[in-house]
């Protein structure tokens, strides 16, 4: 099937004071129509700067190095603004990480919602119509009055319904979600990734779910990227990735996972070292320094993509054929 | 269901905030009081041609400088012209010129402020250095060279205080503008694939207009006192034209003899600046939601 987001060998830097910081390197990642695809990664590994690419919303010092963005089978890349306005909204939405910031204050939610469907024709009638179909599917009670009030008159929880419900409403082909419930307490979060699961069958669109919870991954997701200090290390399916992962720090991430820890201990179990500086790269693997498994070769080059199985991929010389 | 809960139930239109900016501003004495002598001014400006005892610019030299009287109730001038007429009619000329100048660079340090805020970095350094070389200037330097360039006139004035005053307005839209842009439902907004205009408008702009309006209504009595300051230099509007700094100034040399005239000027100059000062102070009170009170 021809992919939906056809990611291939994308870097990016950042221009710093202390130098360039390259946040991407080389990323290779594939989203098919109707899969719902995780990126895991600790915080500061590459995951929103990732998703600031393809939405085209990087920051100002930012740069694209090299490789491509294909979406629907145009290249994104160097794709001029008005252009990029097109498609973000119609084709490719996204919903935020914090709902109490997400909303503008001072417009009521009728008005917000009305106002992204601003490409379309239909009268402002059919587009309020429309926008409260969509707060009904979210799960909001009572939509015909509550579109009519402010953001600051809604909880957490709701918030996050209403600017899912604001992503889908001009029903985009990809929807990317960053880390969606990371803002939100424990309950709130299951109700928001049962309503994503929902609205599945609502919305016939891939998801990018973006999350630092393994967990919610395993709940969601149909595969799984798992990236660190800016890398893709490993890509496979949902079972394969949780069943038998490949690369090292995968491994490690798995260990540390509190809910997989069975036995009573004092202590979590973490992943010694730190993340290395980006602005100053070493050689060799990226993850050699905490590698407990790392060798001579580990240290003296970078791995190239080792393919694993069909569909799992990584990063990765312990899965070296050369 | 608890009472809490029956509060939360009941749907309420977004007009009661508006209810609640009110209430709060009449439970304010001060606010009160502003308002009040606002509404009076305004009313005043308005039917200047029935409450004006006499015609203002009416000369009767036989009449001069005659205490209050019933038929002159707060007398007459060097001239001969009733002062009282000539007050109502300097209200009006306050008024107009507050409310001109106040909007004009209302509406220029919005748009310049949302420029340098939102469009690029060059724009953003050439329009601060404007706003600081126009605010390092002294507005009365100012005021001098342009009544001496374009003659002294009401549009004068108002070119003056428009100038001087955009950078006061200019810069505060552009921090909030430079803060609002990095929020995240302006983010939010763009990757739902609204273009800047579109930014600017229908988001920065509804944040930005608030504060702003506040900041207007305490910037009123500031240019009234302004446009009387430069009348009373002369530099303002020409002479036969009521305006209470030109009362105050003719009255001015008359002192000792007839100190009514003085008073007559001044007493409305100091009541409607107290009063727009009250009722913008009272504004901000009411509608900052911090101060959580009734």
């Amino acid at each position: 099937m021809e992919p939906l987001l056809d990611i291939r060998d994308l870097s990016v830097e950042f221009a710093t004071p202390r130098g360039k910081v390259k946040a991407l390197r080389r990323i290779d990642l594939t989203v098919r129509p109707g899969r719902i695809v995780g990126i895991v990664g600790e915080s500061g590994c590459g995951k929103s700067t990732l998703v600031s690419a393809v939405m085209g919303l990087l920051a100002g010092n930012a740069q694209v190095t090299s490789g491509s963005i294909a979406f629907e089978g145009r290249q994104l890349r160097d794709l001029p603004e008005p252009a990029w306005r097109d498609i973000r909204g119609r084709r490719l939405a996204m919903v935020f990480q914090d709902p109490m910031t997400s909303l503008n204050p001072v417009i009521s939610i009728a008005t917000q919602m009305i106002d992204i469907q601003h490409r379309d024709d239909a009268s402002r009638g059919d587009k309020l119509k429309k926008a409260i179909a969509w707060l009904a599917k979210v799960g909001i009670a009572d939509p015909e009055q509550r579109i009519e009030d402010y953001p600051h008159r809604f909880s957490g929880g709701m918030r996050q319904r209403i600017a899912i419900a604001m992503a889908l409403l001009m029903n985009p082909a990809l929807l990317i979600a960053d880390e969606p419930t990371t803002a939100l307490d424990v309950t709130l979060e299951a109700q928001i990734i049962h309503l994503i699961k929902q609205l599945r069958s609502e919305f016939d669109g891939a998801i990018l779910f973006v999350s630092h919870n393994l967990g919610l991954i395993a709940e969601i997701c149909d595969e799984v990227v798992v990236m660190y200090a800016g890398e893709v290390v490993e890509h496979a399916e949902i079972r394969r990735l949780f069943h038998s992962p490949s690369h090292p720090y995968t491994q490690l991430l798995l260990t540390c996972d509190p809910a997989r820890i069975e036995s009573e201990e004092r202590t979590l179990p973490t992943i010694g070292g730190t993340v290395p500086d980006l602005a100053h790269l070493p050689g060799g693997c990226i993850f050699a320094a905490r590698c407990p498994e790392a060798f001579e070769r580990c240290r003296a080059e970078a791995p190239g993509t080792y393919r694993v199985a069909d569909g799992h991929s990584v990063r990765c010389f312990l899965h070296a054929d050369d | 269901m608890t009472t809490a809960d029956a509060a939360l139930a009941t749907p309420l239109p977004a007009e009661r905030a508006w209810l609640i900016v009110v209430r709060r501003l009449l439970a304010d004495p001060l606010g009160t009081l502003g308002l009040t002598i606002v509404v009076l001014l305004v009313i005043s400006a308005l039917s200047a041609d029935w409450l004006a005892t006499h015609d203002p610019f009416e000369l009767a030299p036989r009449q001069r400088m005659q205490d209050p009287s019933p038929d002159h109730w707060l007398g007459t001038d060097q001239l001969g012209r009733d002062v009282f007429s000539r007050v109502i009619y300097g209200g009006r000329i306050a008024l107009w010129v507050s409310l001109t100048a106040v909007s004009l660079s209302l509406f220029g340090g919005l748009v310049l402020g949302m420029l340098a805020g939102y469009g690029p970095r060059w724009l953003d350094n050439a329009l601060v250095l404007l706003f600081d070389s126009v605010r390092s200037f002294p507005t009365i330097m100012f005021a001098l060279a342009m009544v001496t360039l374009l003659g002294p006139s009401l549009g004068t004035i108002i070119t003056v205080i428009v100038v001087a005053s955009i950078p006061v307005y200019g810069r505060i839209v552009r921090i909030q503008t430079l803060s609002l842009k990095e929020t995240e439902f302006v983010l939010a907004e763009r990757a739902l694939g609204a273009g800047p205009i579109r930014v600017l408008f229908s988001h920065i702009l509804p944040n930005v207009i608030g504060p702003l309006l506040i900041l207007a209504s305490m910037e009123i009595p500031v240019v009234i006192t302004i446009e009387a300051g430069l009348s009373f230099l002369g530099l303002g509007v020409r002479p036969p034209t009521p305006t209470w700094g030109s009362i105050l100034q003719e009255g001015y040399q008359y002192i000792r003899d007839t100190p009514w005239l003085v008073i007559a000027g001044g007493l409305p100059l100091i009541l409607t600046t107290l009063g727009f000062t009250f009722l913008g102070e009272a504004l901000r009170d009411a509608f900052d939601p911090k101060l959580n009170r009734p």
